[in-house]
């Protein structure tokens, strides 16, 4: 169950002074302006979790919005789906009876929706076909959360004639533009530090948490947190810690969703344990989705956090741990490049042995450590929580209602 | 007595679906975009990094050195600071001439093998009132410690680039307003590109204490 109850003022202390005034200030433009939010989903996956958070704070904002989903069949979802994979580069088939089922869908879907709002966002490429909706008065955004730096061109050439009616897109990092003849606005997503991934604990609920896995607080811990996707790397993450083994005694934590919905994930999940072998300083998670605290605590816990993905879209687990003060080691990819500083936020990295020498670089030099995670917690403060989010999101309306 | 107005600003940022993965390319992309772009990676850099400075203040030179490995484009790129009376395109003029003569120098065109292209981007900047006026030199002080950073933005660089205005609105209303003539001149003689928005702050408030303590 989610829990929103956080008002903006909640977030005075902690975003960087000044920020919420700008905040009420920025939306004083937009009172009264109606915004209509559209997805596939309320429950599940990043796009609905960032939506519940944040239609409370635009309505408190003075900003009439709502939110609407649109209702699918299951070869929509296998289409969509498709599309989301084709998208963000993989071979996946789509057949003509798919995209038919697309439109349709869209179609059906919009008699339902009163579409009276003055700016529509709609999110990802499940809705985007009712932009046919889309009224003379009324400006509609399409805000794509996924990475479409290399589509696949079929895919992409179908949503395009959709996408360039809109009267903008939203991007979350410079690599995924297109070629499009409409504005295309660049916000980076962001994290909600009052969540419970996020927020402060206890010593005392930091260690229940080792505890319960069984993790030693008398060695310093390495800590990944992923899904088990060859992308992630956790093989290259598993290497690396041997090579810092040989020098440092310490323990590897890697913490991924549960991949029973995804064959390919058990299969790297069991690849994992197989090179985890029996090192009893290994320690491989398999966590519920809704394993919030565990994670915050994980990332609390540890000395160094790795995300060295092979590929990535933003990579928001780089920011969660930043936040907690703690330096960084990424893969150079995606949106990992934007949120670590290379020397300043922690280190971005290319091979395994790159890795095990900023892991052993770390480990070895604790007041080094200590130095760029507060420069990364202050990064972050600015450019990765949830209050610059939204001043984003107000700035791109005031611009496309031209106000 | 006039007050003085804290205005803030926030940064629209937007892509313009072009990108360049070697210096020649980067040369020519330079040559088109529109003025808008080279604010961006220019002036709007101090907007975007308000702690850490990277190794250097621009994103051309920066991505010169990092990611495609040329250290002394990048720090010939470096250089150039959009400051004095250059408007975007001397600025422009000047990154080209730079470039140009560095390839003339080179056998072979830098590219990109494992870093990332440059993304071309433009901003918008939207100024929004703060609700903060001040009145006297102690109120400023106390004000520019707790003030959005991106007042201290607007107010030094937006200033005098976009607004044309021939020094920073902090020393123009000193001087004008309350007469400080030396404390607006010791502001004016900062070197802005030099320092993170943070450290610009800090370094305006110090420079206020110093008056105040006279």
């Amino acid at each position: 169950m989610i829990k929103h109850k956080k008002t903006l003022e909640s977030y005075r202390n902690i975003a960087p002074p000044g920020t919420l005034d700008l905040l009420y200030k920025l939306a004083e433009r937009l009172k009264k302006r109606s915004l209509l939010h559209i997805n596939s989903t309320r429950l599940g996956g990043g796009v609905a979790e960032m939506l519940h958070r944040h239609i409370p704070l635009f309505n408190e904002l003075g900003i009439d919005t709502r939110w609407e989903i649109i209702e699918g069949s299951p070869l929509f979802y296998q289409t969509t789906k498709g599309f989301h994979n084709a998208l963000q580069g993989q071979f996946h088939p789509i057949t003509s009876q798919m995209y038919e089922e697309y439109t349709k869908i869209n179609q059906r879907n919009s008699r339902k929706i009163d579409f009276s709002s003055e700016l529509v966002l709609i999110h990802d490429p499940q809705p985007a076909a009712l932009i046919s909706k889309k009224r003379k008065k009324s400006k509609w955004i399409w805000r794509c959360h996924i990475d479409i730096s290399r589509p696949q061109r079929r895919v992409w050439r179908f949503l395009r004639e959709y996408v360039s009616r809109y009267d903008g897109a939203i991007f979350s990092l410079p690599s995924f533009a297109q070629k499009l003849d409409i504005p295309q606005f660049l916000i980076y997503p962001s994290i909600d530090p009052l969540s419970d991934k996020n927020k402060e604990l206890s010593q005392q609920e930091i260690n229940s948490v080792l505890e319960k896995y069984h993790i030693p607080k008398d060695k310093p811990l390495i800590v990944q947190v992923s899904r088990f996707d060859r992308f992630k790397d956790p093989l290259g993450v598993i290497e690396a810690y041997r090579i810092v083994k040989e020098y440092n005694d310490c323990c590897l934590v890697l913490a991924g969703g549960s991949a029973t919905d995804d064959p390919e994930g058990e299969e790297v999940l069991k690849q994992v344990k197989d090179a985890a072998s029996k090192d009893k300083d290994i320690f491989i998670l398999d966590l519920p989705p809704d394993s919030n605290i565990e994670i915050n605590a994980l990332q609390r816990s540890a000395s160094v956090v790795l995300q060295k993905s092979t590929k990535e879209g933003f990579g928001l687990t780089v920011a969660e741990a930043m936040w907690k003060g703690k330096p960084v080691i990424g893969g150079a990819v995606g949106g990992i490049t934007v949120q670590i500083i290379y020397g300043e936020t922690g280190f971005t990295v290319n091979s395994v042995e790159g890795c095990a020498y900023r892991i052993r670089y770390l480990l070895n030099n604790p007041e080094v450590s200590r130095r760029m995670g507060e420069k990364a917690k202050e990064y972050t403060r600015r450019n990765f929580l949830i209050t610059r989010h939204l001043c984003d999101y107000l700035a791109m309306m005031i611009s496309v209602l031209k106000l | 007595m006039e007050e003085f107005t804290f205005k803030g600003c926030i940064e629209i940022k937007e892509l313009l679906g072009k990108q360049a993965a070697d210096e020649m390319k980067l040369l020519e992309m330079i040559e088109e975009v529109p003025s808008d772009s080279i604010y961006y990676h220019t002036h709007s850099y101090f907007l975007r990094h308000y702690y850490i400075a990277g190794p250097y203040p621009n994103d051309f030179a920066n991505w010169a050195a990092i990611q495609v490995r040329d250290r002394v484009l990048g720090e010939k790129l470096a250089v150039v600071t959009p400051w004095g009376d250059k408007n975007l395109e001397d600025i422009r003029s000047e990154l080209m001439e730079i470039i140009d003569s560095h390839l003339s120098e080179t056998k072979n065109i830098s590219f990109v093998v494992y870093g990332q292209p440059f993304y071309f981007m433009k901003s918008r900047i939207i100024e929004v009132p703060t609700g903060v006026t001040v009145q006297n030199l102690k109120q400023l002080r106390d004000a520019l410690r707790l003030i959005d950073a991106s007042a201290i933005y607007n107010h030094i660089f937006e200033a005098r680039l976009r607004v044309r205005r021939r020094k920073s609105d902090f020393s123009i209303w000193l001087e004008d307003i309350l007469g400080r003539k030396e404390l607006a001149g010791n502001i004016e003689k900062i070197d802005a590109y030099m320092y993170s928005l943070e450290g610009l702050r800090q370094k305006i408030l110090q420079l206020c204490e110093q008056e105040l303590r006279k």
